[in-house]
């Protein structure tokens, strides 16, 4: 019985060449084309949504691209971010050294994880958006407060993080390194950290989303400046596709930041996930 | 004809002048549970010696402790006459799960020893270069372990070894992750760099057939707590071809020997 539908079958196994070569290249870019399918999708259903509509403060997806691009070529998103990135910066920069040292301390030291791991797992399960309230009262409204809010939420995730990436790293690699006389020095430098470095960037990159995540909580609850401000004062007026692009811009930044951080790991510490 | 005769003597503990290893009484307790009971043993110099014994006799842990990796209990281990405090220049180590380095080339693993003694670029580059041909792996140099199939991964960890040029290499299991056919033609390769490269190599293994191909002396550890049953010098031409050799009446025989020794451990 199946040998007739293999003869049918057999003349579509040799399709004309110009319409293969034109599916083949699209086969290349396969997961590219889905990719852009799905944000394609997710911009129409947007945009149906915002026509219906499902709230009179929810724009659509046209109205709030155009306000985008205006905000984008008026200067406004430029001096927002500005501002915006001044706490977020110093808070991840504090937050990284900070945590990363932390955390490969906790991992090399019982004394020091039984000393310091508690206080993080704690202030991870804490709910920061009510703490920050408390912030403005020690430290007022200024670039402190923020930038402690950013720690406050970065700190913790790095931390832990570092901590058991080094707890988890290879234990047959140190040896390796022990049986070749390396010292306690090389055996975290050549061996530790590029062990651990996949989960401690895991962190950074979680670090990272959480420290926007604290600036813009200090933006909208402490003083309204940079992109914070953006969000509120659109808001109050009713102009809410500037609303949305803002919180869109928050959204792009974040994410090209997270990938350029990735590409720095990939090239820097893991040069064998280039390849593969 | 090549017989082979197997020189079985259950304590054969005569200090020889010719000792690289030496091993006396060394006793490994793990909490409550006793691991080793005082092994007495000597490794003659330029020889090959296999670790064999049922799983759990302590083989490793021995092997480790000649490392200097992990302490003993009591007892003390000699190299060269030195007594063994920790990791030293005399020895290398060969892992079973090969230990490499997943973010460093082959050139980079291999030249490792040589990069933690402040060796300079150039210089470790040339003598990993020249253990790379040894083992097998020219061209392969800019890969990294991913890119390498178990048994040249394993390469990778022996050439890393004789880079940093020790007296005594000790080789834990070192062909367990390989497939069969790749490990046939690695204990081939083996027997060929032991020739040339004149080292004393102890070698842990739970293979038989392994232990009988490669060695020179078979020291067959009983089960826990690990001490020594039985010490085995088959006398293999090894002149002779791979194939020739493990076609032997001798090396069959030897095999079954031992294979009868151990028995009794296997439940």
């Amino acid at each position: 019985m199946s040998a007739p539908a293999h003869a049918n079958g057999s003349p579509r196994a040799l399709p004309g060449t110009g319409a293969s070569s034109f599916w083949g290249k699209l086969l290349e870019h396969r997961t590219a084309l889905w990719r852009t399918a799905s944000i394609g999708l997710f911009f129409l259903v947007w945009e149906i949504a915002g026509r219906i509509p499902i709230s009179f403060a929810f724009p659509t997806f046209l109205e709030t691209l155009r306000a985008f691009l205006t905000m984008l070529f008026d200067g406004s998103f430029v001096a927002a971010y500005a501002e915006t990135l001044q706490p977020l910066v110093i808070g991840i920069a504090i937050s990284a050294v900070l945590g990363v040292g932390l955390g490969i301390v906790m991992g090399l030291s019982r004394f020091a994880e039984w000393l310091v791991a508690p206080i993080f797992i704690v202030l991870q399960a804490a709910p920061m958006a009510a703490l920050i309230p408390l912030i403005t009262f020690v430290y007022g409204i200024g670039l402190v407060s923020k930038t402690l809010a950013v720690v406050m939420l970065a700190l913790p995730v790095i931390a832990l993080n570092g901590y058991k990436a080094v707890r988890n790293t290879n234990p047959s690699l140190v040896d390796m390194c022990r049986s070749f006389q390396g010292s306690w020095w090389q055996r975290i430098v050549k061996i530790i950290l590029p062990d651990a470095s996949p989960i401690i960037f895991a962190g950074l990159r979680l670090g990272l989303a959480a420290g926007f995540i604290g600036v813009i909580l200090a933006e909208l609850l402490i003083t309204p400046t940079g992109i914070g401000d953006l969000i509120t004062y659109h808001r109050s007026v009713a102009d809410y596709p500037e609303m949305y692009a803002a919180v869109v811009s928050i959204i792009l930044v974040s994410t090209l930041t997270l990938s350029a951080l990735e590409a720095f790991e990939v090239r820097v510490l893991r040069p064998e996930k280039k390849k593969g | 004809m090549r017989n082979i005769t197997a020189a079985a003597s259950a304590a054969a503990t005569v200090p020889s002048p010719d000792a690289a290893v030496e091993v006396r009484g060394i006793c490994k307790m793990y909490a409550e549970m006793e691991a080793l009971r005082s092994i007495d043993l000597d490794f003659p110099a330029g020889k090959l010696t296999t670790l064999l014994g049922p799983s759990g006799c302590g083989k490793t842990t021995l092997l480790k402790i000649i490392a200097g990796l992990i302490p003993a209990t009591s007892g003390e281990v000699r190299v060269n006459g030195k007594p063994v405090t920790g990791p030293g220049p005399e020895r290398a180590f060969v892992f079973q799960d090969f230990a490499l380095m997943p973010w460093a080339t082959v050139m980079r693993n291999v030249a490792f020893g040589l990069e933690l003694k402040g060796v300079g670029k150039d210089e470790r580059q040339a003598v990993a270069q020249k253990y790379i041909a040894e083992v097998g792996l020219s061209g392969f140099e800019n890969k990294y372990p991913h890119e390498l199939s178990g048994g040249m991964r394993q390469r990778v960890g022996l050439a890393r070894a004789f880079a940093v040029n020790a007296d005594v290499l000790l080789l834990d299991e070192p062909f367990s992750a390989v497939d069969e056919q790749n490990r046939r033609k690695f204990q081939e390769d083996l027997l060929r760099l032991v020739d040339l490269e004149k080292k004393t190599f102890i070698f842990v293994t739970h293979s038989i057939e392994e232990a009988v191909y490669c060695s020179d002396r078979i020291v067959i550890l009983s089960r826990r707590p690990g001490r020594v049953a039985q010490i085995i010098e088959p006398e293999i031409d090894r002149t002779a071809s791979p194939d020739a050799i493990r076609r032997d009446q001798g090396y069959l025989d030897t095999v079954e020997e031992i294979w009868q020794g151990l028995k009794r451990y296997v439940d």
